[in-house]
This record gives structure tokens, C-alpha cells and sequence, in this order.
């Protein structure tokens, strides 16, 4: 099992999601990726669709950085 | 979204060759697949260009009149923009100004839509029209079909002509 790290504050639609599908589609079961996002639509809509997609949303949280949250996505 | 009975499935009829309507299919393509749709890309007329395994202006097609229109309208490195295209300059304003916002590019888009699988069609009636064959594109092509095909294909999804 392994932790993998992304980054897509300052990523832009599409690519907040695609960038985070194409990290999750590396995952092996029991990986996990924690992908650091601004508020607003990759918020709101990157744990929905990864659950969507049958993966496990751990944890959804607010990071040191105003406006930045951190979601823990496991295979 | 999809309602309870609509499937997962995004399909587009990419018809113009022009770089923003371009970019317009890729951004939706590639959001769709991002989370969970299956999309397909159904290139047709101008939309062919953007598939060409040769990118810029390049005498492709069998025929003399299918070779002019392929040294014309180029692929997909060669596509003007819809409206204000100032002789090609603006498709390569809008490409410095995407990089320069950190947006993506549409070389970046069709790149993220390999990697995602997107499904690639090209349409055989054009094809025939324009002179082109399956060795004209890029390998991501899946296959070449007609309508038939293309609406068994996208039934009980969402359909867009772009």
C-alpha cells in the first residue's frame, strides 16, 4: 500500500479532475491519494465523483492554508 | 447529470475543425470522462482535422482536390479560431494566453483524452468525401463508422454537435 500526493490548486477545469482521475487510475487496492484542492466546484464535486466511481473518500479536511482543503481518497 | 435512467455516456459529434469549438469538445470530453462518463468522439467534415496524424498544413488525402483541401485546412496545429482569426494569429494568442492562466491547451486536452480512453470514431462518409483513410489518423482512432452505428453507440446517453 502505497501514499501518493497531488496537487491541483492551481489547476484549472477541466484538468482538476483529470489530473485526479489519472492519478486514481494508477492506484492499486488499498493505495491512497491525497489531493490538495481550492474551494469552489473540484471541492465539491472531486469526493463526490471518486465515491461515484467506487472509491473510498476518507477524509475531507481544511489544510494551514485559507481557501485549501486536503481529501484522502483510498482504493 | 445523468437522471436515474440516463446512462453515464457522453456523446459528441465534433464537426468543426475550428480551434475554440475544438476546444470546447475536449474540455467536455475530457470533464465528462474525468468522473466516470463513458464519452464518445465522433469526428466528422472539418472536425477530421483534429485527428490527423499530420498536425500542421500537409497535402493529405487521396486526389488532387482532397490534397488542396488538406494543404487549406491543415490539422489539428493549424485550426483557426471561429470568429477573428486575423490570419492565424489569434489561435496563437489564445494558446499563450491558456498558458499564461494555467489553463489547458488543446494539444494538452487531446493528450488528457488518450489517457482517459475517450473513444475516437471517425465518420466513413466524410472520410470517402475528403479523400482520407484510417492510416491518416492518429492510432487513438478506434474505428471508422456511419450513423448506424454512431446512434446505437450513444443511445440512452447525452448527444451534442459541436
Amino acid at each position: 500500500m502505497a501514499t501518493y500526493n497531488l496537487d491541483i490548486t492551481k489547476e484549472h477545469c477541466p484538468m482538476t479532475f483529470v489530473k485526479t482521475k489519472i492519478e486514481l487510475n494508477k492506484l492499486q487496492k488499498g493505495d491512497i491519494l491525497n489531493v490538495k484542492v481550492a474551494e469552489g466546484e473540484p471541492l465539491e464535486n472531486i469526493p463526490k465523483s471518486a465515491a461515484e466511481q467506487g472509491f473510498n473518500v476518507l477524509s475531507v479536511e481544511k489544510t494551514e492554508t485559507p481557501g485549501i482543503h486536503s481529501i484522502k481518497i483510498e482504493k | 447529470m445523468a437522471d436515474n435512467n440516463q446512462a453515464k455516456k457522453l456523446s459528441i459529434i465534433a464537426f468543426s475543425g475550428d480551434f475554440d469549438k475544438l476546444t470546447a469538445v475536449f474540455t467536455l470530453a475530457t470533464g465528462a470522462a474525468a468522473v466516470g462518463y463513458e464519452v464518445n468522439l465522433f469526428f466528422t467534415f472539418w472536425g477530421l482535422d483534429a485527428i490527423k496524424i499530420k498536425q500542421g498544413r500537409s497535402p493529405v488525402g487521396k486526389g488532387f482536390l482532397p490534397k488542396v483541401f488538406g494543404i487549406m485546412m491543415g490539422g489539428l496545429k493549424a485550426s483557426p479560431v471561429s470568429r477573428l482569426n486575423f490570419f492565424g494569429i489569434s489561435p496563437k494568442i489564445f494558446r499563450h494566453l491558456m498558458r499564461k492562466n494555467s489553463v489547458a491547451t488543446l494539444e494538452e486536452l487531446v493528450e488528457a483524452a488518450k489517457q482517459l480512453n475517450i473513444n475516437f470514431y471517425a465518420c466513413e462518409m466524410a472520410m470517402h468525401v475528403l479523400g482520407l483513410q484510417k492510416t491518416d489518423f492518429i492510432p487513438e482512432v478506434k474505428d471508422v463508422l456511419g450513423v448506424a452505428s454512431f446512434l446505437t453507440l450513444s443511445e440512452g446517453g447525452q448527444t451534442l454537435f459541436i
